[in-house]
């Protein structure tokens, strides 16, 4: 059934490679979020989703996005991708308006904290009153009463005026302006630095915009201008949204007039708001460039991202690598494989000739297996993964040997061959099944649970494991059923490494044993004293009538 | 016939016999030195060598250039971004040049992979490039140590259903966690490096070492409760008797899933260098020995000390019931 999907989905017959073994470059995103936080599922798929259509925009074929771990971005590009399509993914273009509370230069910012801090230090009961400007005060009085407004002065406690004076535009750019609590106030500097800002809380943001494009900004006299800016559409909400907030902006004087417009926790500009706008298409200018503002039209087009991301690996692997990576796994496999024959046959002689056949039978479905899920389900084989499978190969092997030293045992209490293959068997499948699902119970719950080359390693484990359990079952044990039959096994040749005579106890027919002469006295009375004790009651029976024959 | 199959002849009788259980205090205080000397010299050395998935950081490496002299990546680098980026250059695999420094930029990482590409003279596409957060190795690191959290939990309780006493699980634990401890040790001990793919072989230790133990705890079950009535073994005397019985099974199974893995080992590092194949196998190595051992020499004695206190009938609670399976299967009796 595997095979004929092989066949008839007109898939290849080989599985499709992870990076690692391919070449091209593996792009990990981690969200930023603030501390106590945690991504929802939906917002996660969310960004998953504008992602794969930022990168399809690009032009490139046949990269994957997929999540990891719950938290985390995967981007998957075969080759080497340029410079502006990076750029393009990994920007989150997470927009927020938010209405300005108070604002300065940040130089004067700067130079009216360290005269506060010059003159305190020269004297801690000085007078700094009269160091501040109109626009930037010394200190902040404690605000009068709750905000009723996203404009209202209230928002801005002494603390928060404070934190604005004193520190440096860099901390702030640090401190994870992205991440910031949408309903609380902001403190952050321009895109430059030039100006440093707190502002209110998120009136609009960029899930709220339907439609974006670039072109250049009409000038005050209706003239074009050669400034670049980004024409938005708002969805109703937001139109609604926008519309409050720019007809109550309006009303405002001084500083509280302008909106500014953040983009990845950066104002990129903070116009003043000269009229309502009701219509819910406003213009966002700010230092643009033909370039830098399609880009942003196209993020803000396919959508913002609902949570900032960062780069958290960004691993390029070239393809003569990735070749060689899996030409030495192969390898590996290879030798390994060889060993494990060699020594199968050293242990086992003619009984190697299942361990072989059953590996064999195993490899190729495994083979296929994988094949089927790398074209079915997209699944990519990782250099993890193939370490996997060659761990896997004495894993599978084992189960043959369980299975043949539990029959070695029952030869050893004397039954035939045959017998001894059944009974053997009912005992070895239990411990091979009970065994099969501690690994498989392991592959399951480091799949559903971890991240990145271990998923891939837990993947071919548990296909491994599961492929394992079905050959022992259905081929190995079946196959020496038969084998048990022939003459060769039957009789116990010195070869066939089922020789009763070489494992202690010689069948002789009915449960009866007969010493080996070539066992000394000594041994044989232990071995018999032992072999007494696990008699059962008819055989004790049997012995005390007949005796010595 | 191998001396191994009539090593396993005298085993399986009871003519040879490893006193595992009468021992255990040997064995206990072994296992305790080996992990007291490894701490101590892992401390010693200043903790683990976290890889640079664990500390942040750049990492190029150029495959087959006509030179592997250092010294031009360093030129290069120097040049480049200057002499904070600290660089750490290698020769891996024989004919590979491998450059981690400190977090670079986004830019300057693809810039510096041009100029390396320039310097060795082999095109661009011949040097591969990673960047990697400082939280990257860490974020691996926990959702797998949660996942092995949940992984142990959910098999002690399959363990302990399936061998009908929690004993057992509780040996099986201490077993697992003897092995992690030691491979883990064994890698501060040494200096080498811990890498996200170390983690994913400690990972599979467990699985191995687990399946392991369930194979032999398998015997014991079937030995402790057919065998006592017709013997006049003692509880731990048919725990030491499985053991033993298995032994020729736990030597070539260990065998049999360490030649895979020492030719990763010997193949990865050979024709590699250091990479995600030589440090899964090497980790896997060193479990899969850890795995064998602590099953007979941890796990066993440890279940046989656990129900040392109750009465010997008790310890033989289902034996009724597993007579009359082992009678119906019988063919030949």
């Amino acid at each position: 059934m595997i095979g004929s999907g092989v066949v008839f989905d007109n898939a290849g017959w080989t599985p499709k490679l992870a990076l690692d073994l391919e070449g091209g470059t593996q792009i990990i995103l981690n969200p930023q979020i603030a501390a106590g936080t945690t991504v929802s599922e939906e917002e996660l798929a969310q960004a998953v989703g504008i992602i794969r259509q930022r990168v399809d925009a690009t032009g490139v074929s046949e990269a994957e996005v997929t999540t990891q771990g719950g938290t985390n971005i995967v981007i998957s590009i075969p080759g080497t991708p340029d410079q502006a399509t990076l750029d393009r993914i990994r920007s989150s273009a997470k927009l927020e308006f938010r209405p300005v509370l108070v604002t300065d230069v940040s130089d004067v910012v700067s130079q009216v904290a360290s005269n506060v801090a010059a003159a305190l230090a020269e004297d801690p009961k000085a007078d700094i009153s009269g160091l501040g400007t109109p626009e930037t005060p010394v200190s902040w009085a404690e605000p009068a009463g709750e905000p009723v407004n996203f404009s209202d002065l209230n928002w801005v406690t002494p603390e928060i005026y404070f934190a604005y004076l004193t520190t440096p535009c860099d901390v702030l750019d640090g401190a994870g302006a992205n991440t910031a609590d949408p309903t609380k106030p902001l403190t952050v500097c321009a895109d430059d630095q030039s100006y440093k800002y707190i502002l209110g809380p998120v009136e609009v943001d960029g899930a709220m915009v339907a439609d974006a494009s670039a072109n250049y900004i009409p000038g005050a006299n209706g003239v074009q201008t050669n400034e670049w800016g980004v024409y938005l559409t708002f969805n109703a909400a937001g139109t609604s949204a926008f519309a409050d907030v720019t007809s109550r902006l309006t009303t405002l004087q001084g500083v509280q007039n302008q909106f500014a417009i953040v983009l990845d926790g950066k104002v990129i500009s903070a116009p003043r708001t000269l009229a309502a706008i009701p219509d819910g298409k406003p213009v966002i200018s700010g230092s643009f460039t033909e370039l830098s503002s399609k880009a942003l039209a196209d993020q803000l087009k396919f959508g913002a991202l609902p949570i900032g991301f960062e780069v958290q690996s960004s691993d390029t692997v070239t393809p003569t690598l990735g070749v060689a990576q899996l030409e030495s796994g192969l390898i590996a496999g290879a030798i390994g494989l060889l060993l494990v024959v060699i020594y199968a046959i050293f242990q086992y002689r003619a009984l190697a000739i299942v361990t072989i056949s059953s590996l064999g039978v195993a490899a190729a479905l495994t083979y296929v297996v994988i094949t089927y899920l790398s074209q079915a389900n997209g699944y990519r084989l990782s250099l993890a993964g193939v370490a996997g499978l060659i761990v896997a190969i004495g894993i599978t092997a084992d189960s043959f040997i369980v299975y043949f030293e539990r029959v070695r045992d029952e030869l050893r209490e004397g039954r035939s061959v045959i017998a001894a293959v059944e009974t053997g068997w009912k005992r070895a499948s239990r411990t091979i099944i009970v065994s099969g699902i501690v690994n498989l119970l392991a592959a399951v719950v480091l799949f559903a649970l971890a991240v990145g080359n271990v998923r891939g390693f837990a993947f071919t484990l548990g296909v491994t494991t599961v492929v394992d359990l079905l050959i022992v079952i259905l081929f190995t044990h079946p196959l020496l059923q038969l084998l048990a039959r022939t003459r060769f096994f039957t009789s116990g040749h010195a070869w066939s490494g089922l020789d009763g005579s070489a494992l202690g106890a010689v069948y002789r027919g009915r449960g009866e044993f007969r010493v080996d002469k070539s066992v000394s006295a000594g041994k044989r009375s232990r071995v018999s004293k032992e072999s007494q004790k696990r008699q059962s009651i008819a055989e004790r029976k049997a012995a005390e009538n007949g005796g010595d024959q | 016939m191998s001396a191994i199959t009539q090593f396993g002849n005298r085993l399986y009788t009871g003519e040879t016999s490893v006193n595992f259980i009468g021992r255990r205090v040997i064995w206990y205080l072994m296992s305790a030195a080996l992990i007291v000397i490894a701490v101590a010299i892992t401390t010693l050395r200043g903790g683990f060598a976290f890889g640079i998935e664990f500390r942040g950081g750049s990492e190029f490496q150029i495959s087959n250039p006509a030179s592997t002299d250092t010294a031009i990546a360093e030129q290069t680098i120097t040049s480049e971004v200057g002499e904070a980026a600290a660089p750490k250059i290698s020769i891996v695999g024989g004919d590979s040049v491998r450059v981690q420094t400190e977090q670079l930029t986004a830019e300057e990482t693809d810039a510096l992979r041009v100029s390396l590409a320039d310097a060795y003279s082999v095109p661009v596409d011949q040097v591969t490039s990673s960047f990697i957060g400082a939280s990257w190795g860490a974020d691996i690191t926990t959702q797998a140590l949660r996942a092995l959290i949940i992984f142990l939990v959910l098999v002690s309780i399959v363990m302990a259903l399936y061998f009908r006493t929690w004993k057992m699980s509780v040996a099986a634990m201490v077993a697992v966690v003897h092995d992690l401890t030691i491979t883990a040790a064994i890698y501060g001990a040494f200096g080498l490096e811990v890498t996200p793919a170390a983690v994913i072989g400690l990972l599979t230790i467990l699985g191995y070492s687990l399946y392991d133990t369930v194979v032999v705890f398998d015997k014991i079950r079937e030995n402790t409760s057919i065998a006592y009535d017709e013997s006049k073994r003692t509880f731990a005397e048919s725990v030491n008797l499985a053991v033993n019985q298995t032994l020729v099974r736990s030597i070539n199974t260990s065998v049999v899933a360490a030649l895979p893995v020492a030719s990763i080992l010997f193949i990865g590092s050979m024709l590699l260098g250091a990479g995600t194949l030589r440090d899964i196998a090497l980790s896997l190595f060193v479990g899969i020995l850890c795995g064998a051992y602590s099953t007979m020499f941890i796990a066993a004695p440890l279940y046989a000390q656990l129900r040392e206190g109750e009465s010997e009938s008790a310890k033989q609670g289902r034996k009724d019931r597993t007579e009359i399976v082992r009678n119906a299967s019988g063919a030949v009796r």
